[in-house]
């Protein structure tokens, strides 16, 4: 078992759902499939979806909805 | 042997990577914006590296970069950003010429600094020319790449190298503008409609360190964070609406400061409005329009009153920067 951090891949702000009121794409604890969305970047009028390269298990979120992150920051890690 | 085309396709286009010049002037009086590259000095760095002229097209990657696959050999040079090329996976210096071999991959590492990558390719991008540039402004879907930012699949053309770059070939550190750099400060030159805001407002647009918005982009960078700006009282003139951020109809200068409702400040940019109908409180001056263009979201900027004496010296530093470029690469 090994931990893998998903890092976001440019700036912006950060979101765990796609429009306020819906529910996350993920929680801890959530089976994670390659190709799944894990959040939302949003930086000049336009969404980036994080995309799960790996498959595993969610187990910690380093950040917070609506947070400011920078391009290669931690967002959260999988237990593949 | 036949010679490979010169070509590259793209593999992932990144967020917006655009094909850019130094931009379209002579048009703005019609609506039409200047456009080009938001870092000049970046392009025209990236472009003498590889032996271009410094107004030949090359990519402009923001935020995240582009992974493009090249059917030809080709001298390729990243300026701008901090944001690490890779060919085929092996990280190459910015602001150097470097080597990709017909089939190998170009790719970008996490963006470290700055907001725009530049992209030069010896020979050019060959897109057509459309009213004497080859820049792209999207929001009018004309020129640069079919008017818009490339997609994956696209296969872009490249010109023919006229040869004088060379591998390994470097911009001298204290030539490259730093980016990333925390309490940056962008130079104003207060216009006609100073008068506008209270003396008090006048103080704290100066004092206050305004965050640069996540939607800023080649049209307009906003800026937030900043106290609200109070106006002078006035009556409503003929043709101005009734918000006190309002004024008669008029041409917006590039680099002018609008702030709708006294709220947030709009610097415009390579892809802006040309006119309308927002008071502007001044003018960014040109040497530091390049600067705008390497700010990232929420960053926080401090804007610095200038005379045009200062604003003036200051253009001049920046064009000794380009002569200084221009001697540091010919030896």
């Amino acid at each position: 078992m090994t931990v893998k951090t998903i890092q976001a891949p440019l700036p912006g702000t950060f979101y765990r759902s796609a429009s306020p009121g819906e529910p996350v794409f993920k929680s801890v604890g959530d089976a994670v499939a390659v190709g799944d969305t894990i959040g939302l970047i949003e930086v000049m009028k336009s969404f980036t979806s994080v995309i799960a390269e790996e498959a595993g298990t969610l187990v910690a979120f380093h950040v917070e909805n609506e947070d400011a992150v920078m391009a290669g920051q931690p967002l959260c890690d999988i237990d593949a | 042997m036949a010679e490979a085309i010169r070509m590259f396709d793209v593999v992932k286009p990144g967020l917006a990577t655009t094909v850019q010049d130094l931009g379209r002037p002579g048009y703005y009086h019609l609506g039409l914006p200047i456009s080009g590259a938001m870092d000049r000095f970046a392009l025209i760095a990236a472009n003498r590296l590889v032996g271009n002229n410094d107004g030949d097209a090359g990519l402009e990657a923001v935020f995240m970069g582009p992974e493009l696959r090249f059917a030809s050999d080709c001298l390729i040079a990243v300026t701008g950003a901090d944001m690490p090329p890779k060919v085929d996976g092996v990280e190459q210096p910015g602001w150097t010429a470097f080597k990709v071999a017909a089939g190998q991959l170009l790719s970008f590492g996490f963006l470290k600094g700055g907001a725009r990558a530049y992209i030069a390719i010896a020979g050019g991008i060959a897109v057509p020319e459309v009213l004497g540039s080859r820049s792209t402004y999207t929001l009018g879907t004309l020129g640069g790449f079919e008017g818009r930012a490339l997609k994956a699949g696209d296969t872009v053309m490249i010109g023919t190298a006229a040869g004088g770059g060379r591998e390994g070939m470097s911009v001298p550190a204290e030539i490259r503008r730093a980016v990333g750099v925390q309490g940056a400060s962008l130079r104003v030159l207060p216009g006609l409609y100073w008068h506008r805001i209270t003396e008090g407002a006048q103080q704290t647009f100066f004092e206050d360190t305004w965050k640069v918005a996540p939607e800023a982009d080649r049209v307009g960078y906003r800026f937030r964070g900043g106290k609200k700006l109070d106006f002078v009282p006035r009556e409503q003139p003929f043709g101005a609406g009734s918000d006190p951020s309002n004024i008669v109809d008029s041409c917006y200068p590039y680099g002018s400061i609008q702030v709708p409702g006294g709220t947030e400040p709009i610097i415009l940019h390579r892809d802006a409005v040309s006119g309308g109908g927002y008071f502007m409180l001044g003018t960014v001056i040109s040497a530091d329009m390049d600067l705008i263009g390497q700010l990232q979201p929420h960053q926080g900027v401090r804007f610095e009153e200038v005379t045009m004496e200062q604003a003036l010296a200051a253009r001049k530093d920046e064009k000794a920067r380009l002569a200084h470029l221009e001697t540091a690469l010919a030896t």
